[in-house]
């Protein structure tokens, strides 16, 4: 086993061998349970880290799918199901941002624990969420990716349930069930595909395969909605805002931050690559519709009351974004997607954490109960204002790229209608956001905040997504120069 | 006649279990170890027997005459007795807090080998006559063993319930075989299936189709198939949890090898007729069961209505027969195959989640849902056990072995063109997970009592139910991690 195929398989053993440190300490040992759980992140993290670019691909030169490590073990031969792992440049920024999200939410757990406490509990479902959401990353077999799919479901299930809000079981059950119809309009897509097609292989699959246009029509079909629930795409994202409101601060951030990525990766890497046929006959619906949730997301968080709610919705139309990206079919659209979805984890992480510190120390998420957060917690103000603007796409910040990319493909691709709409849900976005801070940070202050510092352990789990935001927006090339080549290699594959 | 006695020795090996057992209680008046150890030790020389026998090379036949051989002792038959012996075992394992309870163990242990013994030899049966007595040989001592909590009325409604609707469905399925014999003049499987091919010569297709129909839906009673389900909840509520244990497992089973050796073996001719038959049973067994559980509160009866549904998943891939893709030799194989393998993946979920609510309730029945709260506090261990096999039940991880028997399910119908099933199947898994994932949920949920510091007392669990549900667990989390075990025995039994 090369050095890389042991990193492929470490990111994956790390978590997993996380969950089970942290879930086998006992009750008294709770703080040395997430602590062996934040360890075990911390080592994902560093692993994932070094699974950067090395020699020569396996894979021939203008093949879609190019993995820089790749390892390939038979695990079913019955189901066609193979140990097939690999990495490339469209999964590589994502693997890291999983990796940091769940290193950072570990952190956080390790400082601050939801009631009702368990905390090495929660750590060990984060790192069970971790596994099945890396695994979806660096599969490429089309039934290990369902499996992995899968794996995110009940651990989600258990952190909303568990540490979520007042009205946390329907949520999470919605959550759960909403989730669980698109994971099985997958399975069926999956293997409408491997039995059509003979085999599971996704570097060989993508491309069509030599599926008929019928089959092709039919898998795309199953696939996208599929996904669509999981990105979410309006109108089959009704479960996000209560799970996303519901769930504790770091379940949300996860959920956010890297859980909904795994529908627009699926979408980009299965769907569009497995049946481009279907993708380039449905493109222009799933384009029209990531436009509208573009316009209704921004609609309804202009009404939106609540903090997390309001943020929540946001997700909708930025994944909006990242869906008219994908939608386009060009490498343009390709690219802003992935930098849309780094961008969109890094910014909705922060937002999220924020978030949740501001409901910990003033007891509500009502906007008209808060108010003069700029003079009572100056500091929390300031980075909140800092990860709203970040969200609305200022020029320099990380979010801008993804949404200026994605209209522009959207031009490029002659959809001039849906590239001026998609502009205009972009400035309605601004509008919600600077409501939102005129009404939270700014006015009158409303009611006492318990702690208005900021502590040690929230600037260290919020300083590299602060960095983080501000980098990709300067030199968004870090992210766009990886997956250039696979976005090109892609997009080839479709046209 | 000759007799071949190597190839009995399989079914030799179960009836001397139930013999033994009943001399040791005479010897032993009142001590349950012995009978115990005694029947297990029966058992698993059954399930060895049947894998020598099975596994020697060509397969050994006996009972012959011109029509063929009643009794075929080959690879199906082997893997059938081994699950058998093996599911036997287990409820075995899990009987002992019931034994303490009061029933009479020298009784029990007699009639669980004998119901095994119609379980091995009902693998091996070629002819509707034996097929129909080993049925119900399998069932006939389950009538008592349903009944055995004494001055408890539920058990001998139970009993009742199952006494009658057993009749009923055993008249129907020889209501069905009399008329295949009357248009046919065979019983043996393959000459049935020659007689069967050439429809033109039959006297009356219709009453063919009729005895043909009879012929499952009364077999569909076993597995508690609609129109034939309604028994499952009132006698597994009803009956000792053990014995409810193997209802649901080995019993269920029984029924489906019985349907699938009827269906492949003697109707094979006749794929076009009970390919649909068994599509519309599966479509609406998964679903009855599915909705009807969702407004469950007793666990017992959310359970029977549960492996209810999980009958309908089982008889799913017999479905795709109704499709030509769906009868070519190498389909019917696969789809065979993936019916064995989601029952034997159902049958050591299930038997997990039953050892499970035998070790947390003793030797009382199951129970509401609301009685099972705060158990993950004060037995993590049993809790997360049902977790995994809910989860499993359910189709997801943690509970790999359970996604692995929907995928094989969902993917030997698409193989065989039955889009249409594989899609009710997925949607039935999402009706599914609501309740199992509500069951799941009580189990941390601290009861009132529990929440104000009260602390409520468990019965003692026994060493046999600790071990057996750490085996069984055990194997759930194994062949979930190497499914291709289960899908290498499904496909034996299969005959690839």
């Amino acid at each position: 086993m090369s050095a890389g195929q042991g990193l492929l398989v470490a990111t994956l053993v790390f978590p997993a061998a996380g969950v089970v440190a942290a879930a086998a300490a006992p009750a008294r040992l709770d703080r040395v349970g997430r602590l062996a759980g934040l360890v075990a992140a911390a080592a994902t993290f560093v692993a994932s880290l070094l699974l950067l670019p090395h020699g020569e691909p396996r894979v021939p030169q203008g093949a879609p799918i190019r993995p820089w490590h790749e390892i390939d073990l038979p695990w079913v031969p019955g189901l066609d199901l193979r140990f097939h792992l690999g990495v490339d440049g469209v999964s590589y920024p994502l693997v890291v941002l999983t990796a940091l999200l769940t290193l950072l939410c570990c952190g956080y757990t390790l400082w601050r624990v939801p009631e009702p406490g368990h905390g090495r509990l929660l750590v060990a479902l984060l790192l069970a969420i971790e596994v099945g959401i890396l695994g979806v990353f660096v599969s490429l077999d089309l039934v290990l990716f369902f499996v992995f799919f899968e794996i995110v479901l009940l651990p989600m299930y258990a952190v909303i349930a568990i540490w979520g809000g007042e009205r946390r079981r329907p949520a999470a059950r919605k959550f759960v069930l909403y989730t669980l119809f698109g994971s099985v309009l997958l399975l069926v897509g999956v293997f409408v595909v491997v039995s059509k097609a003979g085999t599971a292989d996704l570097i060989r699959l993508t491309g069509g395969g030599g599926l008929a246009r019928g089959t092709q029509l039919l898998a795309f079909t199953l696939l996208a909605l599929a996904f669509a629930v999981k990105s979410p795409l309006w109108p089959l994202h009704t479960w996000l805002p209560d799970a996303h409101t519901e769930a504790p601060t770091v379940g949300s951030v996860i959920l956010a931050g890297v859980l909904l990525k795994m529908g627009t990766y699926g979408l980009l890497r299965v769907g569009v690559g497995v049946a481009p046929e279907g993708a380039r006959w449905a493109a222009p619906v799933l384009g029209a519709l990531a436009v509208a949730a573009i316009v209704i997301a921004g609609l309804v968080c202009l009404a939106q009351v609540e903090l997390k709610r309001l943020i929540a919705y946001s997700s909708v139309g930025h994944m909006g974004f990242v869906l008219l990206g994908i939608a386009t079919l060009t490498a343009t659209g390709t690219q802003a997607a992935l930098i849309g979805n780094v961008a969109h984890g890094v910014i909705t992480g922060l937002l999220f954490f924020l978030a949740g510190a501001i409901k910990d120390r003033a007891h509500t998420g009502r906007l008209m109960e808060l108010g003069g957060l700029r003079e009572t917690a100056p500091g929390l103000a300031g980075l909140l204002g800092y990860a709203a603007i970040a969200s609305l796409g200022l020029p320099g910040l990380a979010g801008f790229w993804g949404e200026a990319f994605a209209v522009v493909a959207a031009v490029q691709r002659g959809w001039m209608a849906l590239a001026v709409v998609a502009a205009a849900g972009a400035a309605l976005a601004a509008a919600y956001f600077l409501r939102l801070l005129r009404q939270v940070t700014h006015g009158p202050a409303v009611g006492k905040l318990s702690r208005p510092g900021l502590s040690r352990a929230e600037l260290l789990s919020w300083g590299p997504l602060v960095v983080l935001a501000l980098a990709l927006g300067l030199v968004p090339a870090v992210v766009l120069n990886l997956s250039a080549d696979a976005a090109r290699a892609l997009a080839e594959v479709v046209r | 006649m000759k007799i071949d006695q190597f190839a009995l020795l399989p079914a030799y090996a179960a009836a001397l279990t139930a013999i033994v057992a009943l001399v040791v209680d005479l010897v032993a008046p009142g001590r349950r170890g012995p009978v115990l150890a005694v029947s297990a030790l029966g058992s698993a020389a059954t399930a060895v027997a049947a894998w020598v026998v099975g596994a020697a090379g060509p397969s050994r036949q006996t009972f012959c005459s011109p029509a063929g051989c009643s009794y075929v002792f080959d690879r199906t038959a082997a893997v059938v007795a081994v699950v058998f012996a093996l599911l036997t075992l287990g409820a075995l394992a899990f009987s002992t807090p019931a034994l303490r309870g009061g029933i009479p163990s020298g009784e029990y242990c007699f009639l669980l080998a004998a119901s095994l013994t119609g379980g091995v030899v009902l693998g091996a049966a070629r002819d509707l006559i034996t097929l129909v007595v080993a049925v119900e040989t399998l069932t006939l001592p389950l009538y008592a063993l349903v009944g055995l909590r004494r001055r408890v009325i539920a058990s001998a409604e139970a009993a009742v319930i199952f006494f009658v609707v057993s009749v009923v469905s055993t008249a129907v399925t020889l209501l069905g075989a009399a008329l295949l014999y009357a248009s046919t003049g065979a019983v043996h499987f393959r000459a049935l299936a020659e007689a069967l091919a050439a429809r033109d010569r039959l006297v009356s297709l219709p009453l063919v189709t009729v005895g043909v129909v009879l012929v499952l839906v009364g077999l569909g009673f076993k597995v508690a198939a609609v129109p034939l389900h309604a028994w499952a909840p009132p006698t597994y509520d009803g009956a000792p949890l053990p014995v409810t244990a193997y209802l649901s497992t080995a019993s269920k089973l029984g029924g489906v090898v019985a349907i699938l050796l009827v269906t492949v073996q003697a109707l094979r001719p006749w794929l076009d007729v009970t390919g649909p038959l068994l599509a519309v049973l599966a479509a609406a067994t998964m679903t009855v069961g599915n909705l009807v559980a969702l407004r469950q509160r007793r666990m017992v009866r959310l359970l029977a209505w549960s492996s209810v549904a999980q009958a309908g998943y089982i008889l799913a891939p017999l479905g795709a027969f109704a499709f030509a893709s769906g009868r070519s030799d190498a389909a019917l194989r696969v789809l065979v195959a993936a019916s064995v393998a989601y029952a034997i993946f159902f049958a050591v979920l299930e038997l997990a989640a039953f050892g499970a609510v035998i070790a947390l309730r003793g030797d009382r029945d199951g129970g509401e849902i609301a009685d099972y709260r705060s158990v993950g506090r004060r037995a993590p261990w049993i809790a997360g056990a049902l977790t995994l096999a809910l989860a499993g039940l359910a189709g997801l991880p943690p509970g790999l072995a359970g996604l692995f028997a929907k995928v094989t399910v969902v993917r030997a119908l698409l193989a065989g063109g039955a889009a249409w099933l594989a899609v009710v199947v997925a949607l039935n898994a999402v009706i599914g997970l609501a309740y199992y994932v509500r069951v799941a949920t009580t189990l941390f949920v601290l009861a009132p009592a529990d929440a104000n510091g009260g602390t409520q007392s468990r019965p003692r669990l026994p060493w046999s139910v600790a071990v057996g549900l750490a085996v069984v667990t055990l194997v759930g989390l194994v062949v979930g991690f190497a499914p291709q075990v289960v899908l290498g025995a499904a496909d034996l039994a299969a005959g690839r």
